[in-house]
C-alpha cells in the first residue's frame, strides 16, 4: 500500500517538474524564436537584395563598358570606310597606315584591316598575316555585313585559326558595295570581361545566343542550354537589360546568375557566382547567431530543469511537513481524547472507592469497640481492612494519574516542571512496563527551572521515545533510564534503553518521516519524525546514539529561556 | 472560645448516599454531631432548620451545581464554615470556590483523618470570628 502511494507521489512531482519546466521553456522560447526570427528574416531579405544590388552594379558598369568598347571601335571603322574611298583604301601602304595608327591609338585592340569587295575578296589587307585574295563570300559576317550597315561578328577561329571578332561597315561605291573589315583583339576584349571578379567564385563571360563562348571564362562553365533559354527569353529584365536569378548550377550548389544583353540582344554577359560565396557574410552571421541561440537555449533548457526541480523538491517537502504537522494534529487530538475519556473514567471511579475505603474504615472503627476486641480472627480484620485501605490508595493514585494527564492535554505553551512531567508517564507507561519485562528508573536533578511549553507536546514526545524502547525490548526486556539535567541555558533529558540497538544504516533516518522497521500496519513512520518536529518548534534539539546490542540513548535539549523564534525550518 | 456548646455539628452535602452515610458513622463516632443531605436542595432546607458549623460540600451533584450552593450557604449563613470536595483535577472550580468565601477544599477521596482535621480547623476558624 505505502509503495504503491510512494511510486504515485514520486510520479505526481516528476508530471509536476516536467509541467513547470515545460511552461517555462515555452514561455521563454516563444518569444526568443519569434524575435529571433523576424530579425533573421529580415537580415536575410535586406542583406540578399544588398548583394543584388552590388552584382547588378557591377554587371551593369561592365555591359556598360563592353557595349561601349564595340562602339568605339564600330565608330571608328565606320569614320574610317567613310573618310576615305574604296580606291584611297585598295592602297595596302595607306591601309597599313591607318592600321598603325589605330593601333597606336586604342592598344593594340585592332589586329588587322581589310578591304573586301562585293564578291567576297579581300582586295586590301593590312596586319600580321597574309590574308590578301582571301575569299570570304561563304562567311557568316560577309553575308550579314552585306546586308546591313555594319556587322559586329561572334568570335570565330576563321581562316587564321585564332579566335577574334569581326567589325565590319559597308560602303556603296558606284553601286556596288565594299566592305571594310577590322579584326579585334581577342585579348584586348577578353580582358574586359576576365577582370570581372568577385570573391572566390564570381567571374563573367560572354555568350552568343547559341551558348558559344564569345570570351574565354576563368572556370569551367557551360551553362545549361535551358538556363540560356531561360536568360534570353525571360522578361523580368530591367530597363538597361539586366536580369538577376538563382538556380541549381551543379549537384547542391546554388549560384547566382547576373545576366546583361550585349551588343543588341545579340550576346549575354553572363556573371556568375557561387550563392554560398556570395552571401558569405550572411552565412558567417547565421552560424554566430545559431550559435549564441543553440547556447542561449542550452543554458534556458538547463536551468529550467534544475530551477524547477528545485522548486518541486521544496513543494514536496513542504507536502511532507504539511502531512507530519496533520498527522501531528491528529496524534495530539487522539492523546487528548483517551485523556478526556480516562478522566470521565477516573472521576466515576473515585466514588465507589471512596465509599469503599470509607466503609473499610467504618468497620475498623467497630473493631475498636469492646465486643470484637476479643475476636480470635481480629488481626486477620485488621490485616484485611489495611489492605482494602491500600488498595484505595492505589486506586486513588491510578486515577490522579489519569486525571493529570487528561487535565495536560493541551497543546497551549505554560509553565512546566519537567521532573513532575517525567514522573506522569513513567506512571501512564508503568502497566506497559511491566508487562514487557522493563524496569523503568529516573534520575532527576533537583531545582529546575520551569520550561515554557505544550505539556501535552513533551508527554507525546516521552511517551513516543518509552514506547519505542518497551517495543524493542519487548522480547528480552531490559531497563530504561531517564535523567533530567541541566547544562548552560538547556535542560537535557535522556532517555537510555538497554535494548537491541538500532543498526547503523537506520540511524540517519529514524527522524525521517514515514521511515519504520515495524511490520506493515504496526507504525506509521511517523512517531519520531513528529517528536523532531515538536522539539525543533520549542527551539530544541533531539538526537539519537546507539550501539547494536548495547542499547539506544535520545537526548533531548531544550532552551530554559522561552524562545521567540517561530517554528524553526 | 464560645460558650454554648463543644460538639461540632458538620452537614455532610453529597448525592452519593453510602458515602454520607459512613462518613456521618464515624464522624459520629468522634464526637462530632453530623446532618447529611443528598442533594443541593435538601442542605438548604437542613441549614434553614439547624444550626450548623461546617459545611463538607461535594462540588459535583446532579440537582445543583456545587458552587452554586455555596453562594446560597453563604447568604444564608455568611459565618458558615464550607469545605469543598472535589475529584482531582478540578481544583480550577474549588479554587473559584475559595473566592466565594469557603474555607478550603479535599480531593476526593480522602482520608479522613485529614477530613477530621480540616474540620476542626474550620471550627476554630469560626468561633475566632
Amino acid at each position: 500500500m505505502e509503495s504503491k502511494e510512494k511510486i504515485l507521489d514520486r510520479s505526481y512531482y516528476k508530471s509536476l517538474t516536467r509541467n513547470m519546466a515545460l511552461i517555462v521553456i515555452i514561455v521563454s522560447f516563444t518569444p526568443m524564436l519569434l524575435v529571433g526570427g523576424i530579425i533573421y528574416e529580415q537580415f536575410h531579405v535586406s542583406y540578399r537584395e544588398k548583394v543584388y544590388a552590388h552584382l547588378e552594379e557591377l554587371v551593369r558598369k561592365n555591359k556598360q563598358n563592353i557595349d561601349g568598347f564595340l562602339k568605339e571601335k564600330l565608330g571608328d571603322i565606320r569614320f574610317l570606310a567613310r573618310s576615305f574611298s574604296f580606291e584611297q583604301l585598295s592602297d595596302e601602304p595607306f591601309l597599313q597606315d591607318n592600321l598603325t595608327r589605330l593601333r597606336q591609338e586604342f592598344n593594340n585592340a585592332f589586329e588587322d584591316l581589310g578591304l573586301i569587295n562585293d564578291e567576297g575578296v579581300q582586295v586590301a589587307y593590312a596586319g600580321p598575316f597574309k590574308l590578301l585574295k582571301a575569299r570570304y563570300s561563304e562567311a557568316d559576317w560577309f553575308k550579314k555585313a552585306m546586308m546591313s550597315q555594319y556587322v559586329i561578328s561572334d568570335v570565330f577561329l576563321g581562316l587564321r585559326g585564332l579566335p577574334h571578332f569581326i567589325v565590319a561597315v559597308r560602303q556603296n561605291h558606284n553601286g556596288k558595295y565594299w566592305i571594310l573589315r577590322a579584326t579585334i583583339n581577342f585579348q584586348a576584349f577578353n580582358s574586359l570581361v576576365e577582370n570581372l571578379r568577385i570573391g572566390k567564385t564570381g567571374f563573367a563571360f560572354i555568350v552568343n545566343k547559341e551558348g558559344k563562348f564569345q570570351t574565354e571564362p576563368a572556370f569551367d562553365a557551360l551553362p545549361d542550354t535551358s538556363f540560356l533559354d531561360d536568360f534570353l527569353k525571360t522578361d523580368k529584365r530591367t530597363k538597361d537589360g539586366l536580369y538577376i536569378s538563382e538556380k541549381t548550377c551543379s549537384s547542391d550548389i546554388k549560384c547566382i546568375y547576373v545576366t546583361a544583353l550585349l551588343k543588341d540582344g545579340e550576346w549575354l554577359m553572363i556573371y556568375k557566382q557561387n550563392s554560398k560565396d556570395a552571401f558569405s557574410e550572411l552565412r558567417n552571421t547565421q552560424i554566430i547567431a545559431f550559435i549564441i541561440f543553440f547556447m542561449g537555449g542550452l543554458c534556458i533548457i538547463t536551468m529550467t530543469l534544475i530551477l524547477s526541480k528545485g522548486m518541486v523538491d521544496r513543494i514536496a517537502k513542504a507536502d511532507r511537513e504539511k502531512e507530519m504537522m496533520n498527522q501531528q494534529v491528529i496524534e495530539t487530538g487522539k492523546l487528548a481524547s483517551v485523556g478526556e475519556l480516562a478522566a470521565g473514567i477516573a472521576h466515576e471511579i473515585n466514588n465507589p472507592v471512596a465509599i469503599m475505603v470509607e466503609e473499610a474504615g467504618w468497620i475498623k472503627d467497630l473493631l475498636e469497640e469492646e465486643d470484637f476486641k476479643e475476636g480470635k480472627n481480629l488481626g486477620e480484620f485488621q490485616r484485611a481492612l489495611a489492605q482494602i485501605n491500600t488498595q484505595g490508595k492505589r486506586c486513588k493514585e491510578i486515577t490522579h494519574k489519569l486525571l493529570s494527564f487528561a487535565r495536560k492535554t493541551d497543546s497551549r505553551v505554560q509553565n512546566v516542571q519537567i521532573n513532575d512531567l517525567i514522573e506522569d508517564v513513567i506512571g501512564l507507561s508503568a502497566q506497559s512496563a511491566k508487562y514487557s519485562k522493563v524496569a523503568i528508573t529516573a534520575t532527576f536533578a533537583q531545582d529546575l527551572p520551569l520550561i515554557k511549553v505544550s505539556h501535552t507536546e513533551i508527554q507525546q514526545v516521552l511517551l513516543n521515545l518509552i514506547n519505542n524502547a518497551l517495543y524493542a525490548m519487548e522480547k528480552k526486556g531490559g531497563t530504561i533510564e531517564i535523567a533530567s539535567q541541566l547544562e548552560g541555558d538547556n535542560i537535557v533529558i535522556t532517555v537510555a534503553d538497554n535494548g537491541p540497538g538500532i543498526p547503523k544504516a537506520n540511524l540517519p533516518r529514524i527522524f525521517d518521516p514515514f521511515f519504520t522497521t515495524k511490520p506493515v500496519g504496526k507504525g506509521t513512520g511517523l512517531g519520531l519524525s513528529i517528536c523532531y518536529g515538536i522539539i525543533k518548534k520549542m527551539g530544541g534539539e533531539i538526537d539519537v546514539h546507539s550501539v547494536v546490542d548495547v542499547g539506544t540513548t535520545f537526548r533531548i535539549c531544550i532552551p530554559v529561556k522561552e524562545n521567540p523564534a517561530s517554528p524553526s525550518k | 472560645m464560645q460558650e454554648h456548646k463543644d460538639r461540632i455539628r458538620v452537614l455532610l452535602v453529597d448525592d452519593e448516599k453510602e458515602y454520607t452515610k459512613v462518613l456521618t458513622n464515624r464522624l459520629t463516632k468522634r464526637g462530632l454531631e453530623v446532618s447529611k443531605a443528598d442533594s443541593g436542595s435538601q442542605a438548604i432546607q437542613i441549614l434553614r432548620k439547624e444550626d450548623i458549623d461546617v459545611a463538607v460540600l461535594d462540588l459535583k451533584m446532579e440537582d445543583m451545581d456545587g458552587i452554586e450552593v455555596l453562594k446560597i450557604f453563604k447568604k444564608m449563613d455568611p459565618q458558615l464554615m464550607v469545605i469543598m470536595l472535589t475529584g482531582h483535577g478540578s481544583e480550577k472550580a474549588a479554587k473559584e470556590g475559595m473566592e466565594f468565601g469557603a474555607f478550603d477544599y479535599l480531593t476526593k477521596p480522602c482520608e479522613l483523618e485529614e477530613l477530621l482535621d480540616k474540620i476542626r480547623e474550620a471550627y476554630r476558624a469560626r468561633n475566632r470570628i
